[in-house]
């Protein structure tokens, strides 16, 4: 962070070059209707200023559609154009590629808690290896947050009751802002914090620094502490589904229809499972609303997950296009 | 100035201020011009609240550090900011005071439609705004202007409800307004005044007034929706409660965002009538500058997800609302480039209004382009909720809607009052605005660009040349904005009289005394022309005026 003002912010990720030279662009096409309605009002302001008080303006002889159409038909070109860079900027962060790592993000008033793919936790603070796709699936305990990172020119919400995705690759090592964009109360101001690239070895070294619990340690507890095995074990009497091998995999519904078993099924699972019980079983799970933090939730999707290797190679291609399209079918 | 070749004016014998002034004469008129007066006052107090809110937000901005108050009084004192300034003074302030004065004069009416609900229409604006104003007495509410859910329907504190309410109150006296104005277009306007002869500040009302009947109701809805969650536990967008907060969004914004369309539509259409009356000349483009209106009206209703960018809505609709939100900015383009093509071969007097409408159309044009800019997808990820937003929309509201509200102060004050102002202290005034405003807002677009967010209590370091800047502005501003209150209220006790026409402007209004009698027309007129029609050199034969 440089103590002195600058004019333009520090660009740290391949996303934020494409940013800023939309953004180049959009400022000389600006600069140039500005100067230009600027100058003509000017110039015709004071070229007809009014000589005797008894003057009047002199009127266009004929029609002026052609004059008409020329102004309304050549800004919609340049808009238009515009918005179709603007879209395909935005498909790109809409589209984390497929290998990308996986962290999660829950915010709460007034912090952000963050869990890296190997379980390491921090808080207001993203450690990430420079030149690695990063992808941030993340949601919210309470109210509406925005995460944010200036210097990659992207912030999404986190959003309750859904998880939203973010992804980029860092180009520069260095210490960045990361700030809640989203108003979320008495402290938005200070739930801010940063986000340090480091190169990749780094990385492996800051990681090794402290000895970590395996990523899905605490999701095997609560899975037993919850009692989630009693029903959800691995053999044939089993009244619910078995979760072995099912992460990523379609799965069938009572009344037909089919879901890609996500993150966000999983959720509602646990949260709502009278929702979308899987062919076959009685829809007798009781509900864990209110009984689990958010944080927990994501331990049990990851211990979910781990039951099915290699899984998570593949991201379900019904999330691909869309910020988290379960969250939005059913809200 | 006056072109007139007659005696000095005087006042005449009798108008509309001329008559009885117990409180009953003024509390219960049901004279348009009185009630545009008591408009006047009423958005004059909340504007001047909402001015000291932005006063300290400006100081505590002045330095990085949260240490002028608390950052709970900080978030109060911006939501108080937002919630007066847009819900009790640009939304009410050119329809309730300009449009309900000169309205149905410019249309050869003698008072609108429905007085008595007009009446009405006051005084449920003022106990929304008493009701909003006691809320802030007893500490204020800490939503924002948006009250995003949940935090507003579950974790703000304060009195929210109440402030919440006023706002729902406050609705109805905007959708009565807009419905006296439609009905009043469409019922009374004189002998031989078609559509088409209608003034451009009349097309602009029209426009509003179907944004603010369809729209509004919304919002209303909405806001007793945030209430019966707040109040009995009803999820609807608490997802803690089996609600979705995003619903919110959408149901807010489909009001909200028109809503920007009801503050700027009719400075939209001031400016028309002052381009057109000092460089006397028609508005270039006459049709298409009142279909731009109507357009904007409509294709504003399209837009709302444009707010929503962020938030998780779907690709397919984010690509939707940014394209509508690309076709929107056309009319108003349209209308740009019309009035500069107006001010073409005009006869060109540098009077104060005319400075505001070229503000306007400077400001508004830099308002516009950042705007398209923010409907840009992969822009306005980087953009969205910083002061890159506070900037454009300042530019939009301020800029835009205060100016012309400004200059149609100006230019219609000699007819509301019969009295002219200082010249020399309102040219003044318009420059320190304008330099103000500028020095104030535009460094905020390259903070938001840096990427400071917005409603911050404190701030990094790096920010602070850039907000002193902005602080430095808003003092000038301020002070832009005290002085026509003191030349204003000072002209009130002169007897420069102003004379029926002291501009030399064709247009109804223009040809009744000033101030003007309470039946407004003696004997109806009859229109014979379109308007802004000025006779020209080889048909001339009387003076220009009447």
């Amino acid at each position: 962070m440089t103590p002195n003002t600058p004019i333009f912010p520090q660009g740290a990720s391949t996303y934020s070059t494409e940013v800023d030279i939309l953004f180049y662009v959009y400022l000389g096409l600006a600069a140039f209707f500005t100067v230009a309605i600027f100058g003509l009002v000017t110039v015709f302001a004071v070229k007809y200023r009014r000589k005797k008080a008894t003057d009047v303006g002199v009127e266009p002889q004929g029609h002026a559609t052609v004059i008409e159409v020329t102004w309304t038909v050549l800004p919609l070109i340049l808009m238009l154009g515009a918005a179709i860079w603007g879209l395909k900027i935005y498909v790109q962060q809409l589209t984390p590629p497929p290998n990308a790592k996986e962290y999660y993000v829950v915010g709460k008033q007034w912090m952000w808690k963050i869990e890296h793919p190997d379980g390491r936790r921090e808080i207001n603070e993203l450690h990430v290896p420079k030149g690695e796709d990063i992808k941030l699936k993340m949601t919210s305990e309470d109210v509406i947050h925005s995460f944010f990172i200036p210097a990659f020119r992207i912030k999404v919400d986190a959003v309750p009751g859904r998880y939203n995705t973010m992804w980029f690759n860092a180009a520069k090592t260095g210490t960045y802002h990361l700030f809640c964009a989203e108003y979320c109360g008495v402290d938005h101001a200070r739930m801010i914090g940063r986000v340090v690239v480091m190169e990749p070895h780094e990385y492996q070294e800051w990681l090794s620094g402290t000895k970590v619990r395996a990523a899905t340690a605490t999701g095997e507890e609560l899975f037993v502490a919850k009692a989630c095995n009693t029903c959800h074990r691995p053999d044939s009497s089993a009244r619910a589904p078995i979760l072995n091998g099912i992460f990523g995999k379609e799965v069938a519904l009572l009344g037909g229809k089919t879901i890609v078993a996500d993150d966000e099924y999983i959720r509602e699972s646990i949260l709502n499972p009278g929702a979308k019980v899987v062919s076959g079983y009685q829809p007798i799970m009781p509900t864990f609303k209110g009984q689990l933090s958010e944080e927990e939730i994501i331990q049990l999707i990851k211990y979910v997950r781990s039951l099915s290797p290699g899984a998570d190679k593949g991201v379900p291609k019904t999330a691909s296009l869309a910020f988290s399209s379960s969250a939005e079918a059913h809200p | 100035m006056t072109s007139q070749h007659e005696s000095a004016p005087a006042l005449p014998e009798k108008h509309y201020l001329s008559g009885a002034w117990s409180p009953q004469d003024w509390l219960l008129t049901k004279d348009h011009k009185r009630i545009g007066i008591l408009y006047l006052v009423g958005i004059s107090i909340f504007f001047a609240l909402g001015g000291l809110m932005a006063v300290l937000i400006r100081m505590e901005l002045a330095t990085p550090s949260g240490d002028l108050m608390p950052a709970d009084v900080y978030n109060r004192v911006f939501t108080m900011h937002g919630v007066l300034m847009v819900f009790f003074f640009l939304i009410p302030s050119i329809p309730a005071v300009l449009g309900n004065f000169l309205l149905p004069i410019m249309i050869g009416a003698k008072d609108l439609a429905f007085p008595k609900i007009n009446l009405l229409s006051w005084y449920i604006y003022m106990i929304g705004g008493a009701m909003t104003f006691y809320g802030l007495l007893v500490g204020g509410i800490d939503t924002g202007w948006t009250f995003y859910t949940p935090l507003s329907s579950g974790y703000a504190t304060g009195p929210v409800l109440t402030v919440a309410v006023g706002v729902f109150i406050a609705g109805f006296s905007s959708i009565l307004t807009g419905l006296n104005f439609i009905v009043t277009i469409h019922r009374m306007r004189a002998p031989g005044l078609t559509w088409f002869r209608l003034p451009l500040f009349v097309w602009g009302h029209y426009a509003t007034s179907i944004i603010q009947i369809l729209g509004t109701p919304v919002v209303a809805i909405t806001i007793l929706l945030v209430g019966a969650e707040r109040l009995f536990h009803i999820g609807v967008f608490d997802p803690k409660i089996g609600g979705d907060p995003i619903l919110f969004q959408h149901l807010f914004w489909f009001y909200s965002h028109p809503a920007v369309y009801i503050m700027i539509l009719p400075s939209m259409g001031v400016v028309s009538e002052i381009i057109a009356a000092f460089s006397r000349k028609k508005v270039f483009g006459y049709k298409f500058v009142a279909f731009a209106s109507i357009g904007i009206a409509v294709l504003g209703f399209l837009v709302w997800g444009h707010h929503m960018f962020t938030s998780g809505q779907s690709l397919y609709a984010g690509a939707v609302f940014s394209f509508i939100t690309m076709l929107v900015a056309v009319p108003s383009a349209i209308k740009v480039f019309n009035w500069t093509a107006t001010l073409y071969k005009g006869a060109i007097a540098w009077d104060t209004p005319l400075l505001y409408a070229l503000g306007f159309i400077g400001l508004f044009t830099i308002g516009g382009l950042t705007g398209v800019m923010l409907g840009t997808l992969g822009f306005d990820l980087h953009v969205h909720d910083t002061y890159f937003v506070v900037a454009h929309f300042h530019y939009v509201m301020v800029g835009g809607a205060i100016l012309g509200f400004l200059g149609g102060l100006h230019y219609w004050w000699p007819k509301i009052t019969g009295k002219l102002y200082n010249e020399f202290w309102s040219k003044i005034s318009a420059g320190i605005i304008f330099i103000g405003f500028n020095l104030t807002f535009f460094p905020q677009f390259i903070l938001g660009y840096l990427g400071m967010p917005r409603r911050y209590h404190s701030y990094p370091e790096e920010f602070q040349v850039l907000n002193i800047l902005s602080s430095a502005g808003a003092s000038i501003l301020g002070i832009g904005f005290v002085i026509p209150v003191i030349y204003l209220l000072a002209s009130l006790a002169n007897k420069r009289y102003a004379g029926n026409n002291p501009w030399g402007a064709v247009g109804l209004e223009w040809q009744i005394p000033s101030p003007p009698p309470t039946e407004n027309f003696e004997t109806p007129p009859v229109v014979t022309d379109e308007p802004y029609t000025y006779p020209q050199p080889d048909e001339k034969e009387a003076p220009v005026g009447v």
